[in-house]
């Protein structure tokens, strides 16, 4: 097994919110105690509905805030604190693209423009030199020349995003945090972006953290995938494999949700309770009020990420190594 | 091709320069320039200097052949002084305006770059300056200091930064929060590449709006100050002095009064409406 | 609703602290305070006694205080020109200055508020234009040009009104007009598009698709919504009542606190000018504070809301 590139060990975000002036102060915690490792060229991918914590554990993952407990690594040495110039310098070879591709531009720049603004950033090559690369990436992405010279608002959505993505791969970045980058664009227009995605990966070797709500997606283009319950991982492993047969409550009703041909939607598991809020954490298995399996334990006691299988582990007592998982068509 | 690209239009980065101006702003737009070229070209343009004395031709009516506006009572051509009042009125308003949207602004990034203890300090002292009277602190500086011209200029340039503050520091937070901004940091950009090759471009448009709304109202304060004899000194004269002057001439020579009174109206209503002109063209959000 | 009162509160404390500061750093940096406000012609003891009496041989910090204490006991040191106690000269000139602001205050309430709600609702009409002219007309003329205009008609071209002086109340007509006008014109302006905003919200339209009478719906839900914004420019109006006139009464030589603030600075007598200071920043507070008390019981999201 190669070393991993990323190392997220244990880390954990607390927000503070207060109510009003002299209300009290509550502790939101958004990320409670998440592990990841991704290889060089691995696609991980990040599951869950908002107020998950994914985004947060993007976001740290890649420095651009720092944890509150636990540490990242990347490449062997710990990340440096964001806003320093070993930081900055660090920005060459991990890059992030968003949802908004339009808000992520300068809507006064050229695409062009700003394409080349990393390089720019980061002094790579003289102006012919830089020239030639923006082009070279137009290229890699699917954007022609003309469009080079055009503002962001003259482009369509999926334009937009590529160009959002030639940008950050203008530094031949290693590794990639993709929070919702589909999201926001026609579905049509979602599978280009994808399979674009995926080519160049497979093309660049880039290692990639793809979060995103819609399994669809994430079952595209990830290797591995962990799936994210109110700040902690509660299943993770092989994209295919978990989506054929998903160990955790939690992940079956997810896949159960997501239309796949062949399912008829009479084994739909719809989940009942009230939606996650992270500042209102169940005790014990956060997933306990809305699961349909859960025992006197799960409110007591919180489970942890275990082994459940070769490459596979969830954090479920009703799901451990002793036993076999709980049959899905029951 | 799935993805149809919208047809290429033109973006109005900046001023349009051709446009549907009503008559209203183009003579607002023809005075201002009027009143930049004499001010810039004074020396060439005033048919007199500013002190120089015909005393054989005192108080002379204007429609003068040799006076076309007429003397003071000293026998100084009032064209001639009217011509380099408007150079030193307009040199203050216009350095005044700058300091002041210079300091506001950088104030302003500050107070959103730094938020905590550092925007707390720049809010109170924007909502300080907004609640008294400028007028009175501009004096009361005055009586301490004396009015020497780079005091008055820098005094008046404290007119008005908390408006750019305020707009500043308010699109700064925004494009932080979401947008490009926080995009071209996580580029490995340096905070001052943000601020001065993203973030400033992009709220020029609306710093530059509040310029021309502050300018008429510096414009005015100077002339204020003049006229009450603290602001600019003989033997420089500016707008205001020249009303001042004109006072104890009024029943006899009331054009020494009238002209730089009428000057200071026309311009300070040309770049009313150019301002309001602006507004609408650049960023109809603002109200 | 309390936790509103106590903010405003701690604001108008903390803008009052910051005139007293900005007053104490200005009088250190311009030199001597000694010498500055005893006069450089003063003898040395008197000097010392007052270097004694002000603490001036004591660190800044405590200068710094010991100015707070001074200035609550009402000790701001003396005219240069007659040696009589700043406060006092002051306050013989308060009831001149209020004597012009207070009328010009009427005229700007009953000219400026009704022409500026007529305009907005009569938008488009002759009266609505002329508002607008004479708005713009109020913020580009300088309050001087316009005192000096009106004395060039009436008393220099008609000779009805005296030009300066304040020997009968005639003379007092000029001063009030001229600050009246202004006023007037900006109120009008700021009520029009106060109104006018209101008058767009769909609240009103609704009303008036029940079938309210126009005037009713005017009255009664137009009206009081417009009024808040107005009366913080009116609160700011009623604040510079002592400082509004400096330049109008120069202009008619009018002996208030406006024109003795123009020559203790032309004659640099920097205790009366601080006491001046003083006085416009209590003044504004009171004024600003008052407007926030009345906000509280106008507008009902304030009352026992969240503030801020």
């Amino acid at each position: 097994m190669t070393a991993p590139l990323i190392e997220a060990r244990a880390l954990v975000r607390v927000y503070h919110s207060r109510q009003g002036l002299f209300g009290a102060a509550r502790a939101l915690r958004a990320v409670d105690g998440v592990s990841l490792a991704i290889a060089p060229g691995e696609t991980l991918g990040l599951v869950g509905e908002s107020g998950s914590g994914k985004s947060t554990t993007g976001r740290m993952v890649l420095g651009l805030e720092p944890p509150d407990a636990g540490s990242v690594h990347f490449a062997g040495e710990p990340l440096p604190p964001p806003g320093t110039p070993p930081w900055r310098a660090l920005r060459a070879r991990v890059q992030m693209i968003f949802q908004d591709p339009l808000g992520a531009l300068d809507r006064r720049l050229t695409i062009a423009d700003q394409i080349a603004e990393p390089l720019e950033i980061h002094r790579r090559g003289d102006q012919p030199a830089r020239a030639e690369r923006v082009r070279e990436l137009m290229r890699q992405v699917g954007l022609s020349a003309d469009h080079g010279a055009r503002y962001p608002h003259e482009l369509s959505g999926g334009q937009r995003q590529r160009a959002v993505l030639a940008r950050a791969l203008a530094t031949a970045p290693e590794f990639l945090v993709c929070d919702e980058p589909v999201s926001a664009l026609d579905v049509s227009i979602q599978a280009q972006v994808v399979n674009l995605l995926i080519d160049l990966q497979a093309s660049l070797k880039l290692a990639m953290l793809f979060i995103s709500h819609d399994l669809r997606v994430v079952r595209q283009v990830s290797a591995r995938v962990a799936v994210m319950y109110l700040g902690r991982i509660v299943e993770l492993g092989d994209a295919d494999d978990l989506f054929a047969t998903p160990a955790h409550p939690y992940t079956r009703a997810l896949v159960s949700a997501s239309p796949a041909p062949g399912r008829r939607s009479a084994t739909r598991i719809v989940l009942a309770g009230d939606p996650p809020d992270p500042a209102a954490r169940p005790s014990g298995c956060a997933f306990h009020p809305r699961c349909a399996h859960a025992l006197p334990r799960c409110r007591g006691e919180t489970p942890v990420l275990v082994n459940v299988a070769p490459g596979r582990s969830a954090a479920c007592h009703l799901v451990t190594p002793a036993h076999a998982p709980i049959d899905a068509a029951a | 091709m799935a993805d149809i690209p919208l047809p290429r239009t033109r973006v109005a980065r900046k001023l349009p320069l051709i446009g549907d101006i009503s008559p209203f702003v183009a003579l607002a737009i023809a005075w201002v320039v009027a009143m930049l070229v004499v001010a810039l070209f004074a020396d060439w343009l005033a048919p007199y200097g500013l002190t120089r004395m015909d005393l054989r031709n005192r108080l002379a009516l204007p429609g003068n052949a040799e006076h076309w506006l007429g003397t003071d009572e000293l026998g100084r051509d009032v064209l001639s002084r009217l011509i380099f009042s408007v150079r030193i009125s307009l040199l203050i308003a216009f350095g005044a305006t700058a300091i002041s949207a210079v300091l506001g602004t950088t104030l302003g990034f500050l107070a959103a770059h730094f938020r905590g203890f550092v925007e707390q300090i720049v809010l109170t002292l924007a909502d300080f300056q907004a609640s008294m009277p400028f007028l009175i602190l501009a004096l009361a500086v005055l009586a301490f200091f004396g009015n020497a011209l780079p005091l008055l200029v820098c005094l008046i340039g404290l007119y008005g930064w908390e408006r750019y503050a305020r707009i500043a520091r308010g699109l700064a937070i925004a494009a932080s929060a979401q947008g490009y901004a926080a995009a071209i940091r996580q580029l490995g950009a340096t905070p001052a590449r943000i601020y001065f090759r993203h973030i400033l471009p992009n709220i020029a448009s609306t710093l530059i709006v509040s310029m021309t709304l502050v300018f008429p109202e510096v414009i005015l304060l100077e002339s204020g100050l003049s006229f009450l004899g603290l602001g600019v000194q003989p033997p420089m004269s500016s707008l205001g002095n020249m009303v001042s002057y004109g006072r104890e001439y009024i029943s006899r020579a009331p054009w020494i009064m009238l002209a730089p009174a009428v000057t200071i109206i026309c311009t300070t209503l040309a770049v009313s409406v150019i301002g309001d002109w602006l507004r609408d063209r650049l960023d109809p959000t603002l109200k | 609703m309390l936790r509103y009162f106590a903010i405003r509160f701690a604001r108008a404390l903390i803008t009052i602290a910051l005139v007293v500061t900005f007053a104490f750093v200005v009088l250190r940096l311009s030199g001597d305070p000694a010498l500055i406000i005893m006069g450089p012609e003063a003898p040395p003891e008197v000097i010392a006694a007052f270097r004694k009496a002000w603490g001036l041989d004591e660190p800044i910090w405590r200068q710094y205080i010991d100015y707070f204490g001074a200035i609550a006991r009402g000790e701001l040191g003396r005219s240069m020109r007659d040696g009589r106690p700043a406060i006092a000269l002051v306050a013989e000139r308060i009831p001149a200055t209020l004597a012009l602001t207070l009328p010009a205050l009427l005229i700007k309430l009953c000219l400026g508020v009704p022409a500026g709600m007529y305009a907005a609702l009569h938008r488009g009409s002759l009266i609505d234009r002329a508002v607008m002219v004479a708005a713009v007309a109020g913020f580009t003329v300088p309050s001087f040009v316009l005192g000096l205009t009106l004395v060039l008609i009436f008393a220099v071209q008609l000779g009805w009104l005296p030009s300066g002086g304040q020997d009968t109340w005639r003379h007092a007509i000029l001063p009030i007009v001229t600050l009246g006008i202004g006023g007037a014109a900006v109120l009008a302006r700021f009520t029009r598009s106060a109104m006018l905003e209101v008058l767009g919200q769909p609240y009103i339209r609704t009303a008036s698709a029940k079938g309210i009478p126009w005037r009713a719906v005017v009255t009664g839900h137009a009206l009081p919504n417009a009024a808040i914004p107005t009366v913080t420019i009116i609160g700011f109006m009623v604040g510079t009542l002592i400082a509004g006139a400096v330049v109008v009464e120069s202009v008619f030589s009018w002996p208030g606190v406006g024109r003795l603030l123009v020559v203790a600075v032309a004659n640099r007598d920097l205790a009366v000018v601080q006491c001046i200071l003083l006085l416009v920043a209590a003044t504004m507070v009171a004024s600003n504070l008052t407007v926030d008390f009345l906000y509280g019981l106008l507008d009902p999201r304030l009352r026992g809301a969240r503030a801020h």
